[in-house]
């Protein structure tokens, strides 16, 4: 037992960076945090890892001064502190890199990293000494970020670099990182990851968050477990494995691998060619792109987001007018004109799972039966005459479709904002699968939700493939798609990079594609 | 999973709310040298201490009851209409135009084709503003509040030079035919042997009303269309998704707004006035978005805000003439009610939350 010994010793030796003991905060009637106890070692990477919903971020915000903690204590290296705002989070050396960046998109990198702590009345001075320092912290940790450059003009990769920066030159030496890799592709990550070690190695204290178990395997020291506000377990990451992770998030044993047998594609049942958008600020999203997905058949469409799937999935749908030929079982769409819409899509047999379930899935506010006849509000079965809905019918169908779906709580008359992602997930996919679409288009399906909830959904597309039908996947997810996907197209910059088999191409070849390194072979492709 | 209960969500909260509301007001109006005690009772006597008040009362609840519902309607599909000002003054032109021109044999049938010209009048002048913003993206706010002027003025020109009979030197159109005169609460409560004040000009279009706002319910929550208009108010992007049309949503929804503040024009202009007169409306249109405010986009509510502001607009009368406090003061108890319900509503109800949840656990822990 020398490592629990070492242990002992190293905690006479140097107090926890960050301890929180018996943290416990609500929000009305949801307990976020209960009695939550942590203690993080200096120098280390320590992971937290939980479901979407499971108080991460939580937890973070109480640490960060966001929220006040109903109740418990936060230690900072050993000394009780109080942190009632983000300023004392500040002063006790915390820094916080958001999930969503904030910063001012006009503003420079440095005027960015200055903001809020410029010092005297003019603002050069601080400049140029943040210009100093930024250059050596650039220099120390491989953080290199033209400090001329505006946010705007900049990566979503340079855009978390800043914040990096921002928080190291308030001179954090307890780092945060929410979900750092969402917006990330694979070599972005590979680099976060490297100046993550290297801020370690230089004594820094980090607190990752994140739901994807690969992270935590690769990179953290020591990773904390959460489910339902609490915290199940702390373990060494070495001595722990992604199935045992696995299980302590959901509570049981979970598949990780996508059981499914061979596809067996048949005809053609979507046929796009030479698909062209322009957006509403007059740039070219989608630039002559052409494919086929057959039924029987899942194509995934992968890429780093904001490369023009969004668009493609909003065309497809109705949402956005395109230019181009889309047939759908032979016949074509109406791309531009009267017809150009979601109803009129789903009355050619095309149902969308779309990529923001919040903003275009379901109305938030609306009961879940409400949320579960949208789109198809016009079906005979939802009108009782010519006037009025049918309102217990709705709600029993709604019902229905909540228990086959293992929608959970099973209330249809909750909001559709009183769901989890993944039971809010699951309810979009109830409504556009039971409707027996000869065409699915499925946008991100699996973005904040649970794992446990990932398996229900994967298991969903891959039955209705098994069924024959055509489904078209969008996702940034790469493990996603190579293990759902019976054929997988790259997107980059409005484009499709090239098409590969799944079993013949890995996360590497597919990077470069998705960063738009050319590929020669894309003649022979579809 | 507590949550709570339903009555103190309905009920107490917004009784909290005006409390401290009239609390502010009652401090006001001692600050201008006036004793509250005195002045809430003047006001309680003046609104309901005689079936004269009551009619008065009653009678204005009426015009914010339909004004309320129109803004109600269009905020139901985030459509801020802040013209029902101007539409109800086209709803009072319709009804005139329908009262002076057509001869009708009876009341009933004249209150029916009136509610028609009334609606269909209102309707169109939302419409113009709603196809402004559909299909030019004019903000339908400076859209509908610039029609507002528009109405006044035509309606000035039309009174001044086109209705006005000959040799009239007062700016309305002629009074309206015998049969075409709504009965009001004393004729239609006196078969019944209850002695409604006479004087009072509160009539039958407050069933009409009442019926109005049955009607809103229905249509918001029965039917698909009511869905539609929901869901573009709740979230337009997802309605595009849903293959709603915002052209359609945006257009339907202002005109049913607009023809129900057009259909106001059967109380005060049929019922009351008897001719259209200059600035029939009075206000009413404005009063109705705080009324739409306080309840909540709810038929039920916005009842129960019409009968609130009808109550401190007659009670608020009666004060100004028997005390030095002006008039103006109502507003400032409305404006009171509207940020206490409306704006800072959050500042009660999360601290009556907390305590009804705790109250829960505490009980379920014993």
């Amino acid at each position: 037992m020398t490592g629990q010994d070492n242990n002992a010793e190293r905690r006479e030796n140097a107090a926890p960076a960050i301890e929180l003991r018996g943290i416990s905060k609500a929000f009305g009637p949801v307990q976020a945090n209960k009695d939550i106890s942590i203690s993080v070692q200096p120098g280390t990477i320590h992971g937290i890892i939980g479901e979407n919903g499971a108080g991460k971020s939580t937890l973070m915000s109480i640490l960060y001064g966001f929220y006040k903690a109903d109740a418990g204590q936060i230690f900072i290296h050993g000394e009780e502190t109080l942190i009632p705002d983000s300023q004392a989070a500040i002063r006790a050396g915390i820094g916080m890199v958001f999930q969503h960046f904030k910063l001012v998109e006009n503003f420079s990198v440095l005027e960015n990293v200055v903001l809020g702590v410029e010092e005297g009345e003019m603002i050069r001075p601080s400049l140029a000494k943040a210009r100093k320092h930024l250059k050596e912290l650039a220099d120390e940790y491989e953080l290199h970020v033209d400090p001329d450059a505006k946010i705007e003009d900049l990566g979503v990769g340079m855009q978390q670099r800043t914040e990096i920066l921002k928080a190291l030159y308030r001179q954090a030496d307890i780092l945060i990182l929410d979900e750092p890799t969402g917006v990330l592709t694979p070599a972005e990550a590979d680099h976060l990851f490297r100046i993550l070690n290297g801020l370690k190695e230089q004594g820094k204290t980090i607190i990752l968050i994140t739901h994807k178990l690969r992270e935590i395997m690769e990179i953290t020291d020591t990773v904390s477990v959460m489910r339902r506000g609490e915290m199940t377990a702390t373990v060494k990451t070495a001595e722990t494995s992604p199935e045992q992770l696995a299980e302590l998030m959901v509570g049981r044993k979970v598949l990780l691998e996508v059981d499914k047998k061979p596809a067996e594609p048949k005809e053609p049942v979507l046929e796009v060619e030479n698909l062209r958008m322009v957006d509403e600020f007059g740039v070219e999203r989608v630039k002559g792109i052409s494919f086929n997905v057959h039924a029987g058949e899942i194509l995934g469409i992968a890429g780093v987001s904001g490369n023009g799937q969004a668009e493609l999935l909003k065309i497809l749908g109705g949402i956005a007018n395109g230019t181009g030929q889309i047939k759908v079982n032979g016949q074509e769409l109406d791309l531009t004109g009267k017809h150009s819409d979601g109803r009129s899509r789903r009355e050619r047999g095309i149902s969308h799972v779309p990529e923001d379930r919040q903003h275009l899935g379901l109305i938030m506010d609306f009961a879940a039966w409400e949320n579960l006849a949208f789109g198809y509000h016009h079906e005979p079965e939802f009108q009782k005459n010519k006037l009025f809905m049918n309102i217990p019918g709705m709600i029993k169908d709604a019902e229905d479709k909540m228990e086959s779906f293992d929608v959970r709580p099973p209330n249809a008359h909750l909001e559709a904002k009183s769901f989890s992602g993944g039971n809010q997930q699951k309810i979009v996919l109830a409504r556009e699968i039971t409707r027996n679409p000869d065409l699915l288009l499925v946008g991100q399906p699996t973005r904040g939700v649970d794992i446990g909830a990932i398996e229900f959904i994967h298991k969903q597309i891959i039955a209705l493939r098994d069924e024959g039908k055509a489904i078209l996947l969008v996702s940034v997810e790469l493990d996603e798609i190579l293990s759902l996907s019976d054929r997988i197209a790259v997107m980059f910059d409005g484009h499709i990079m090239g098409e590969r088999m799944p079993e013949e191409t890995n996360e590497t070849e597919l990077g470069l594609l998705m960063a738009g390194v050319t590929d020669t072979d894309e003649g022979e492709a579809a | 999973m507590e949550k709570m209960p339903r009555w103190a969500d309905v009920l107490l909260i917004p009784l909290i709310n005006l409390t401290i509301a009239f609390s502010i007001s009652a401090l006001v109006i001692l600050a201008i040298g006036e004793n509250p005690v005195v002045v809430v009772k003047m006001m309680v006597s003046g609104a309901l201490g005689s079936s004269y008040g009551w009619g008065y009362t009653l009678y204005y609840a009426t015009n914010f009851l339909f004004t309320g519902l129109a803004v109600a309607v269009a905020f139901q599909a985030s459509l801020f209409n802040i013209g029902g000002e101007g539409q109800a003054a086209m709803g009072g032109l319709g009804v005139a135009l329908v009262c002076l021109f057509i001869p009708f044999p009876h009341w009933a049938v004249a209150l029916v084709f009136a509610m028609a010209g009334g609606a269909l009048f209102g309707a169109i002048w939302a419409l113009i503003p709603a196809y402004l913003q559909a299909k030019r993206g004019s903000h339908i706010v400076i859209t509908t509040i610039m029609f507002n002027f528009i109405a006044a003025s035509l309606l000035n020109y039309l009174l001044v030079n086109v209705l006005r009979p000959t040799g009239s030197m007062d700016p309305s159109s002629a009074r309206f035919p015998e049969t075409t005169h709504l009965p009001t609460f004393h004729d239609m409560l006196t078969p019944f042997g209850i002695n409604f004040s006479k004087a009072a000009p509160v009539n039958i279009s407050l069933l009409i009303g009442l019926v109005m706002a049955v009607a809103v319910y229905f249509l918001l929550w029965r039917t698909r269309l009511g869905y539609e208009i929901r869901s573009f108010g709740k979230n337009q992007s997802a309605s595009v998704y849903a293959g709603i049309s915002i052209t359609k949503i945006t257009i339907v929804a202002m005109m049913i707004s607009g023809g129900i503040a057009g259909m106001m024009a059967i109380n005060n202009t049929m019922g009351e006035s008897e001719r259209l007169i200059m600035n029939s409306v009075e206000g009413a249109g404005f009063i109705g978005i705080a009324v739409a405010l306080m309840g909540r986009n709810h038929p039920f509510g916005v009842l129960l805000a019409a009968l609130l502001f009808g109550f401190l607009y007659q009670g608020g009368g009666e004060v100004s003439l028997w005390t030095k406090i002006p008039r103006e003061l109502i507003i400032v108890v409305q404006a009171l009610v509207i940020m206490f319900t409306g704006a800072l509503d959050n500042m009660v109800r999360m601290p009556v939350e907390r305590a009804f949840i705790r109250a829960a656990k505490r009980r379920k822990a014993s």
